[in-house]
């Protein structure tokens, strides 16, 4: 049995981060578990650009923003561990764990920080009818034979699904020669940023669909092609009549990110279906106590950036928890998503405990312009706006952030409020609606 | 020259080469795939039934129950998990129950041991998510889950130790009988010409096309097409026993059940169609299972399905299996429509197959030195930790875990590629270890994975296939000149 | 001559109607800011691209080593320069911004590496 003081689990982005903050922060003995053969998680098959623009206000490709965490975790002696992967994580902060070297390893952490990152969903998690050939691929998956293995998944693909993965795959493979034929999205829009429909499809003239969607794979062996079809805009569903075949020998998926949380749910974390990740408050602490989260584990994040920001809230706040062993006040407001909102992340704040101002992340459920958002908030007697903002653009594929300050919240809960039933609520103001304030 | 051959490794194939390895008898298996139990071995409800549902009198009747009693010895002596979790068939409106009791009726001719009607209290608790609508059951306590592919593998190895031989990718073309009226043929397949006295033909979907090939008995057998879908582990605990409904004329219906190796299970329909290789899932099929699977446990989520698949019933004209001589050739034997109870039945499917041939004159002797024991494959997570941590300091490849979603090491998976009658691809790795069938359906594991059958294989790494075949999974190399002159993936350039 | 691009200086992703006479712009509608002039002047004169891919690496953990371009080059020679380092292959050790190829097809732009790689067995 080896003891820590921090126990981080997953070297990527976020692991990288919480650890760093961590012993920044003061903490001496922690160790860093990575399942793969390098740190860096993700970020290492990510050879494209745009990481780091607001962190290091630099344009960096994936392996070069990992580098520089990778580079402070080893310049402070952080103990980490590759090829190992978690086994199992009770409340009581013990891990066991395993590789080749050590065999089974035992870990009592007085903290961890959870930072497993997330999987792709799957064809058969969308239940795409059809064979089952080879050919059909995630995104991800392919990504990582493309940069790192050095081969191609096929020649002539069909990529289902315009989120940034998928974007970034079409350029990358036609790169390398082969022919994206189209990208097909089941929504009026894409969720990826815009930056890469025009880099990565327009660049390269491949057609992009809207409200379309894959109905049939052909082929025995290998894929011979795909039905594609209009979906109906409201109910996504197929459009019969609309179906048309396109051959193909590789069916690209980029259909969404699911938090891997497998471990979370071991421990007994309490998780939220909108996110599925861990309910956090506004120190990344979960519903366990000395258990943090960070990064795509909690909810899938668009930049990592602020996977990196995140994940350094996570590392602190294990930290405090190590050095001070303070237990949290008790005056407690839950987040809730409102009208145009899908998720609040974190769901709990601790209104005396929080920083003197804090960020809340959130994402809509459609494409909002020139549109107001509003947090107001709920306590058993009254509502009250704390804050109004006017926001040009609003989009599901862009992680929104809007900041809150300690003062302002203490200030509307006011004194003699009783401590439950506080509801802070993040909606977007519909146009008709009056300014109250 | 063989003594027999078998056409056909799938779980019957498999059973009647295993039973026949403990005989002194030169025996070979020619599979057109490339792994046995490729066809509808693997995409069935994995369900070893009670017996209760098969005609009085019938050979399904007979053999299910024979079976049944049988495989607690075959799983034991193979070493692979089998769970006796009980059924129930399910009536959800008064209308139903006298159907319930025709089944028990059927039943107790039959001689089903342990069943009874079960109603009211009783029934909810033994399945407190059964839908409210549920007015009774009847409870049968001998059926059990078991891993078809897993069985049928097993059933395979022990008879390739024992000494039969498999052929794989070897599909028979044509079958000629030497001299009519004594067991003696030529086989020409796609690879060589097989030369045996006896041939059993347990091609599945294809047994009447074999029959036609060899101007044997004439019978016309129709797929008849079932869609499943698997469902996360967390819906595992939704069902204690297998769940049917009433059974219909098409088969015993859409069923809930728990998977042995702790997934919930859902389907299947029943659909004639006409293609035998049409084994595609689709979009009105899986409305239906999961329609059908919700009206005896409301509260799963579909959401939860990790894969779907489906696979043909090989249907036999009047109803019963015909496990025969052939009439018009001697030396044929049949083992033919196998559907449901198929897998229930293989065990005494091929104690009776063996005593046909006997009957036909097959001198069989026992052989002494016959070892019905399989080595048990190590799961590294089904060990505890002071056994997990012994195994590495041995063996450190079991340190390595390739498998995220279902903990599976490179230990584990270098043993199914070594193993007799190893994995060659990724579906035989998959079925031999579970690597890949978790829930991110080996998003995860596959490049590692292939990178291992790439390495034990000495293939490259886009010569890795999913079944064998031309399934290859990669392409060409992105450093070649051209990608579009480089021969990609197999051999012959195609991919 | 009129050309339509979209503008990807900030999420809003204007429609712009960019008007080119003679090599230069003379004309831009549907900025809704200054991002949009400067960005339709420098992606309809000049448009260039940074360009990320891989090439073949000796002795490393892996078969690639990801590299980039020093600074974005002509949008019209991402072809050329993405052929050209299909021949190329590097040994290990690498450094991480170490040049693999200087000046890259006359472009001005260096190709760099953007990852470490160790020697490996």
């Amino acid at each position: 049995m080896e003891a820590y003081d921090l126990a981080v689990i997953g070297a990527g982005p976020a692991g990288l981060a919480a650890a760093a903050a961590a012993y920044e922060a003061g903490v001496k003995k922690i160790i860093l578990i990575e399942r793969d053969r390098e740190m860096g998680g993700i970020l290492e098959q990510c050879i494209h650009t745009g990481f780091g623009m607001f962190y290091f206000r630099e344009d960096l490709t994936g392996p070069e923003y990992a580098a520089r965490f990778i580079k402070k975790v080893k310049a402070y002696g952080i103990t980490f561990k590759l090829n190992t992967m978690v086994l199992q994580i009770t409340q009581d902060k013990t891990l066991v764990a395993v590789n080749k070297e050590d065999g089974l390893l035992m870990i009592k952490a007085k903290a961890v920080v959870l930072a497993m990152g997330c999987r792709e969903r799957t064809r058969g998690a969308i239940l795409i009818p059809g064979t089952r050939p080879a050919g059909v691929i995630t995104a991800g998956t392919a990504q990582r034979f493309v940069n790192m293995e050095g081969y191609m998944p096929g020649k002539e693909v069909v990529i289902l699904g315009s989120g940034d993965i998928g974007l970034i795959m079409a350029r990358r493979l036609t790169l390398e020669g082969a022919k994206v034929k189209m990208v097909l999205e089941l929504l009026p829009y894409s969720s990826g940023l815009t930056r890469n429909i025009v880099q990565c499809l327009q660049d390269f003239e491949i057609p992009l669909l809207f409200n379309h969607t894959v109905v049939d794979i052909h082929g025995q062996d290998r894929i011979t092609g795909v039905t594609i079809a209009e979906v109906d805009i409201e109910t996504k569903k197929p459009k019969t009549g609309t179906e048309r075949k396109v051959t193909c020998d590789t069916l690209l998926l980029s259909v969404g990110l699911i938090p891997e949380n497998e471990l979370s749910k071991q421990v007994g974390l309490a998780l939220d279906p909108a996110t599925n990740g861990p309910v956090v408050d506004e120190g990344m602490a979960t519903s366990v106590e000395g258990i943090f989260a960070g990064g795509n584990v909690v909810h899938v994040h668009d930049l990592v950036d602020n996977v990196t920001r995140e994940s350094e809230i996570a590392g602190r706040s294990a930290a405090r928890y190590i050095l001070e062993q303070k237990k949290a006040a008790t005056l407690k407001l839950k987040t809730k998503a409102g009208q145009g909102v899908s998720y609040v992340v974190p769901q709990i704040i601790h209104a005396q405990q929080m920083a003197e101002e804090i960020a809340l992340s959130f994402r809509v459920k459609e494409v909002y312009k020139d549109k107001r958002l509003e947090v107001s908030l709920a306590t058993d007697t009254k509502t009250k706006v704390i804050r109004v903002r006017k926001r040009r653009i609003l989009v599901p594929g862009e992680m929104q952030e809007i900041k809150v300050k300690k003062e302002e919240l203490l200030a509307a809960i006011g004194t003699g409020e009783s401590a439950s039933g506080l509801v802070l609520t993040i909606s977007v103001r519909k146009e008709d609606e009056d300014e109250n304030e | 020259m063989y003594d027999v051959a078998i056409i056909g490794g799938g779980i019957i194939g498999c059973s009647i080469a295993r039973e026949l390895s403990s005989y002194r008898l030169k025996v070979c298996v020619l599979e057109k795939a490339s792994d046995v139990g490729c066809g509808t071995s693997k995409a069935n409800s994995a369900i070893v039934h009670a017996g209760y549902d098969a005609s009085p009198g019938s050979l399904k009747a007979k053999l299910n129950l024979e079976g049944n009693s049988l495989y607690t010895k075959v799983c034991k002596e193979l070493s692979i998990p089998f769970q006796r979790v009980g059924s129930i068939v399910v009536a959800f409106d008064e209308k139903e129950v006298p159907d319930l009791n025709v089944l028990y009726e059927k039943g107790m001719k039959n001689k089903t041991p342990g069943m009874r009607i079960i109603a009211g209290e009783e029934l909810r608790a033994l399945e407190p998510n059964l839908a409210q609508q549920a007015v009774a059951a009847l409870y049968a306590k001998t059926a059990g889950i078991i891993c078809p592919f897993t069985l049928t593998i097993a059933l395979a190895e022990n008879a390739c130790t024992n000494g039969v031989d498999f052929f794989f990718d070897t599909e028979v073309k044509a079958v000629y009988a030497m001299r009519p009226g004594e067991p003696r043929f030529v086989l020409k397949t796609n690879r060589a010409l097989f030369e045996t006295k006896y041939i059993v033909n347990a091609a599945g979907v294809q047994a009447d096309a074999i029959s036609q090939m060899a101007g044997g008995d004439s019978f016309f057998l129709t797929p008849r097409k079932g869609e499943y879908c698997i469902l996360d582990k967390d819906q595992r605990n939704l069902v204690t026993t297998v769940i049917f409904q009433v059974p219909t004329k098409m088969g015993k219906g859409i069923l809930v059940a728990p998977t042995i190796d702790g997934n919930l299970l859902i389907g299947p329909n029943a659909h004639n169609i006409e293609d035998k290789q049409d084994t595609r899932i689709t979009a009105e099929g899986l409305a239906e299972i999961i329609a059908g699977a919700k009206k005896s446990i409301p509260s799963f989520a579909p959401q939860k399905t990790i894969t779907s698949f489906a696979g043909l019933r090989a249907v036999p004209p009047m109803g019963d299996f015909l496990i025969n001589a052939d009439t018009r050739v001697k030396g044929l034997i049949h083992a033919a429509g196998i559907e449901s109870p198929g897998l229930s039945a293989a065990p005494a499917v091929a104690k009776m197959v063996r005593e046909i041939l006997a009957v036909e004159g097959l001198k069989c002797k026992k052989k002494t030195n016959f070892n019905p024991y399989r080595p048990p494959l190590i799961r590294f997570n089904e060990l505890s930790p002071d056994e997990q941590n012994k195994l590495v300091k041995r063996d450190p490849s079991y340190g390595r875990v390739i498998c995220r979603c279902e903990t599976i090491t490179e230990g584990e998976i270098i043993a199914s590629i070594r193993r007799p009658l190893g994995a060659r691809d990724l579906d035989g790795v998959k079925r031999r270890t579970r690597a890949g069938m978790g829930r991110c359906q080996r998003g995860f594991c596959s490049p590692r994975v292939m990178e291992i059958l790439a390495r034990e294989l000495k293939i490259p790494l886009n010569q890795v296939t999913k079944h064998g075949g031309t399934s290859y999974l990669l392409a060409a190399n992105t450093k070649t000149p051209e990608l579009k002159e480089e021969k990609g993936g197999g051999k012959n350039g195609s991919l | 001559m009129n050309k339509e691009i979209i503008c990807i200086g900030c999420p809003m992703g204007c429609p712009l109607t960019v008007t080119v006479e003679a090599g230069k712009v003379t004309n831009v509608t549907g900025d809704t800011c200054r991002k949009g002039k400067e960005y339709a002047e420098a992606e309809c004169i000049n448009p260039t691209r940074t360009v990320t891919t891989t090439v073949s690496i000796k002795n490393a953990m892996y078969a690639l080593l990801s590299v980039r371009t020093s600074k974005p080059i002509p949008k019209d020679k991402i072809g050329e320069c993405v052929r050209h380092l299909r021949r190329i292959e590097v040994e290990a050790p690498v450094t991480a911004g170490e040049v693999i190829v200087k000046d890259i097809l006359q472009t001005g732009a260096d190709l760099i590496a953007t990852k470490s790689l160790d020697l490996y067995q």
